[in-house]
């Protein structure tokens, strides 16, 4: 595979990110795949931070553990990562603030007075980026014309001042590593926060709640910023809990509605999960898994959630729980989800984690199943209304309010048909039968999605078994050594059949995942499965595909 | 008179404060309907307590939430849906204890919501264990030694939270009570009433009000001033004259108005999404 990794590290505050995204979309429009990983401290200036923006000819959804082109704006970025460095890989620097001692003399180096050239045109040691990329591209023989191109498309302050200096960067001269032009299509680059924000908007999304917390923080800026376009009403209220209850709120008067937090906001949330359950209101919930317990490690990743996620709330509800392994399946996944909240009215959870939320993706709209648009099941308008009608299916017709002449009522308590308070022990089994019912059917619906993603080699013995964003790491691990993937994507209710299909002709399985307790694992017990070898990574860092390889390859 | 009633059985305590509050309700939502209002336009919340049965025995929209989360869930309705008129029943410990923060907020955004406190003092459900707005020392079961903090004046706090209606009535006084209610629901913004209701079980007050209620007259509730030095005459806790009626009103902009009502179609929102993906290359 063609590839290449370019990393760029400075302080926190330093626009690294911004950086990293101009790197990325000046290689898509040289037709490479592109996924970026970042990895930031949690404060807001100072600290190191730095991204990874990794380009190939094939699709990616992880990064490696090596730079092809390492961008220093600061001496941690050498310290940090000298380990990434091979024999042909080219240190871009400022020189004026960063020194190679201990970088092997045999790797080339573009030393750049980054700081003291910035100074002749602007007081903004910001500018450096600008300045560095464009030494990049002149390093990497990448034609102006697409830096320029991609600056205007990406900068929206002070932009001929930024290709001024970018120019400057461009004109000093320099040893070239040469990155060649492939022949794919630009696609976008989107993050996964954005594209769950495009897929619940596609699924018809009214209304956002939600409370900042990293790494769901982006869906709520992303939606603040650009949901007035699509009709979509953004509230941050005071905690967690008015959120959800602001949510359940909304989906009373039947609009469509999500909201999104990480663990800690979630802990909050899960009297509402219990009450979106009982009162059979629909709503989407985005978890974003990061490393805990508490509050842990607020910007690293970890998949921690998922038994958190299959048990919040307490009593017995129906539930759908899913998790995207990349972009495309969480624009895909989110829409659905919010579709399936919509006909089943039941809470659908939607787990991400720092590594996908916040890391970006090649996107192609055109490569992404037809979703449709989801109704609330209709009343015929015979008789009185009754909001929780026993059905066969156990859904009941869903009507909007205000409607002239019906009365809808929902309830927290134990009810009737029509929504008031019970205690009688028949009808308390019988309304408990009608929302667990739903489970069911909605299993048999979950036949017609692709609930389980099978990759590498369909034919091999061995098998990985993981979920989430683990999926790119684990497929290319798996076509490198061989082996077949198999990833869950719908986890709750656990799509039992389309998985043992995916196990048939495998004899050894290995789970890998972001937990200390394979989480996934255990939920596979209940199911009878058996994993016979787990890899297990709980620093708060996603795996890289070296690092499987090399575990994978000492089990096997 | 509109016919408001349901099939539910009520389950109050014979004497119970809630049913003025229920009657009072009754008859405002029966004029707001006669006056035009279509009966569909009126969305009842109400939290956890004795004061939470009212939704179930009146046959409107309802929206039957959690202990202390009225606010928010009512919040959201309106700004989906200003046209209505959302009314939310809550309690002392209810939404002066558990949800405390949610009614600060919503009274900082003025929403055009109405909350209707039942403030009877004392946890009736869970059996009589003292609230946020019991008097020092009151003995309840969680508290047999008597209480060792001071109440709170919900009506000072909400008041500086930013409310731009706060009233005060009594479950005795039942005529006064629709008049305060009619007037809540229809200021614009953010409303309060606090009913000194009566639970006759636990702590039962009816004698003490009744020496020590005045009905405000001649006084202008547009003055801040004169509305925050009249609400801290009394302070929950020691005698004093308490005074019945409308404390404060005002008019400022309300939160939900500052939402677009916009609908997208689906084929608008898909092209949208394309030139937002664009945006990304």
């Amino acid at each position: 595979m063609e590839e290449l990794s370019v990393l760029i590290g400075g302080k926190a505050g330093f626009g690294i990110d911004t950086s990293s995204v101009i790197i990325a979309r000046i290689l898509n429009r040289m037709g490479y795949y592109i996924y970026i990983y970042r990895d930031y401290p949690s404060l807001i200036r100072g600290g190191h931070t730095f991204s990874l923006i990794r380009a190939s000819n094939q699709k990616i959804g992880a990064h490696r553990n090596s730079a092809d082109y390492l961008l220093a704006l600061n001496q941690d970025t050498i310290n940090l990562h000298k380990d990434k460095l091979n024999d042909d890989s080219l240190i871009i620097y400022d020189s004026n603030a960063v020194n190679l001692e201990g970088v092997a003399d045999s790797i080339a180096r573009n030393p750049i007075a980054l700081t003291e050239l910035v100074k002749q045109e602007s007081p903004s040691e910001i500018m450096r980026n600008t300045c560095i990329i464009g030494s990049f591209c002149k390093a990497a023989d990448i034609k102006w014309g697409i830096l320029e191109e991609v600056l205007r498309s990406a900068i929206d302050k002070e932009l001929d001042l930024n290709l001024k200096i970018a120019r400057k960067g461009y004109e000093i001269p320099a040893q070239v590593k040469k990155i060649p032009e492939l022949n794919n299509p630009a696609l976008s680059i989107i993050t996964g926060n954005e594209a769950v924000s495009l897929g619940l908007i596609k699924a018809g999304l009214d209304t956002f709640i939600a409370y900042p917390m990293t790494p769901s923080s982006g869906i709520l800026h992303s939606l603040a910023q650009k949901g007035s376009d699509f009709g979509l009403k953004v509230i941050h209220p005071e905690s967690e809990i008015a959120v959800i209850l602001m949510a359940l709120g909304v989906s009373y008067v039947g609009e469509k509605v999500a909201v999104a937090t990480s663990g800690g906001g979630f802990c909050l949330m899960t009297e509402g999960v219990s009450f979106s359950g009982m009162s059979e209101l629909p709503l989407v919930i985005v978890l974003g898994q990061r490393t805990g317990p508490s509050t842990g490690l607020p910007t690293y990743t970890g998949q921690t959630e998922l038994h958190f996620a299959l048990n919040a709330g307490h009593g017995e509800f129906s539930r759908f729980i899913v998790a995207p392994g990349d972009a495309q399946e969480a624009y895909y996944w989110s829409a659905i989800a919010l579709n399936i909240s919509t006909k089943y009215q039941i809470p659908s959870i939607i787990l991400t984690d720092k590594t996908m939320a916040e890391g970006a993706y090649s996107f192609n709209l055109d490569e992404i199943k037809e979703i449709k648009n989801q109704e609330f099941l209709p009343w015929d308008k015979k008789g009185p209304y009754k909001r929780y009608l026993d059905t066969e299916s156990g859904i009941s017709p869903l009507v909007t309010v205000p409607q002239k002449d019906t009365v809808v009522k929902i309830n927290s308590y134990e009810h009737d048909e029509y929504g008031i308070t019970t205690e009688e022990s028949a009808l308390t089994k019988k309304m408990a039968d009608k929302r667990l019912r739903k489970e069911k059917y909605l299993l048999e619906d979950l036949e017609n999605y692709p609930s389980v993603g099978v990759y590498g080699k369909l034919d091999a013995q061995e098998a990985i078994i993981c979920w989430g964003s683990n999926k790119g790491v684990c497929t290319e691990a798996a076509q490198k050594l061989g082996l077949k993937v198999i990833h869950l994507v719908v986890l709750w209710p656990f799509p039992l059949k389309q998985f043992q299909d995916a196990l048939k002709g495998v004899n050894k399985t290995y789970s890998i995942e972001n937990n200390a307790t394979a989480q996934l694992a255990v939920l596979l017990k209940r199911f009878n499965i058996n994993i016979d070898q787990y890899i297990l990574k709980y620093d708060g860092r996603p795996f890289t595909a070296e690092e499987i390889e090399r575990q994978l390859e000492a089990h096997g | 008179m509109v016919n408001l009633n349901t099939y539910a059985q009520n389950t109050w305590c014979p004497g119970c404060g809630n049913f003025s509050i229920l009657t009072s309700i009754k008859l405002v939502l029966s004029s707001l309907v006669e006056e035009g209002l279509g009966l569909e336009n009126i969305i009842l919340v109400s939290g956890i307590g004795c004061h939470a049965k009212i939704v179930d025995y009146i046959n409107a929209n309802s929206f039957y939430s959690l202990h202390g989360r009225v606010v928010p869930a009512a919040e959201a309705i309106k700004i989906a849906r200003p046209g209505t008129k959302v009314i939310c029943f809550s309690g002392d410990g209810d939404s002066y204890g558990e949800g405390m923060e949610h009614l600060i907020f919503a009274a900082k955004r003025n929403i055009d919501i109405t909350v209707i406190v039942h403030n009877n003092r004392v946890y009736g459900l869970t059996t009589g264990q003292y609230t946020p707005t019991s008097p020092l020392g009151y003995k309840g079961r969680s508290t047999p030694y008597g209480t060792k903090e001071h109440p709170v004046n919900p009506l000072e706090l909400i008041l500086a939270s930013g409310a731009s209606f706060l009233a005060r009535g009594t479950s005795h006084g039942m005529e006064q009570l629709k008049n305060i209610f009619k007037e809540a629901v229809m200021h614009k913004g953010f409303s309060l009433v606090d009913v000194l209701q009566v639970c006759v079980t636990y702590y039962n007050m009816y004698e003490y009000y009744d020496k020590h209620i005045y009905e405000l007259s001649g006084y202008n509730p547009q003055d801040y001033n004169q509305a925050f030095s009249k609400i801290r005459e009394w302070d929950y806790n020691t005698e004093a004259p308490i005074a019945l009626g409308v404390l404060y009103k005002k008019e400022m902009p309300s939160f939900e108005s500052s939402f677009k009502q916009v609908k997208v179609d689906p084929l608008d929102r898909e092209n949208k999404i394309k030139q937002v993906l664009k945006s990304f290359i």
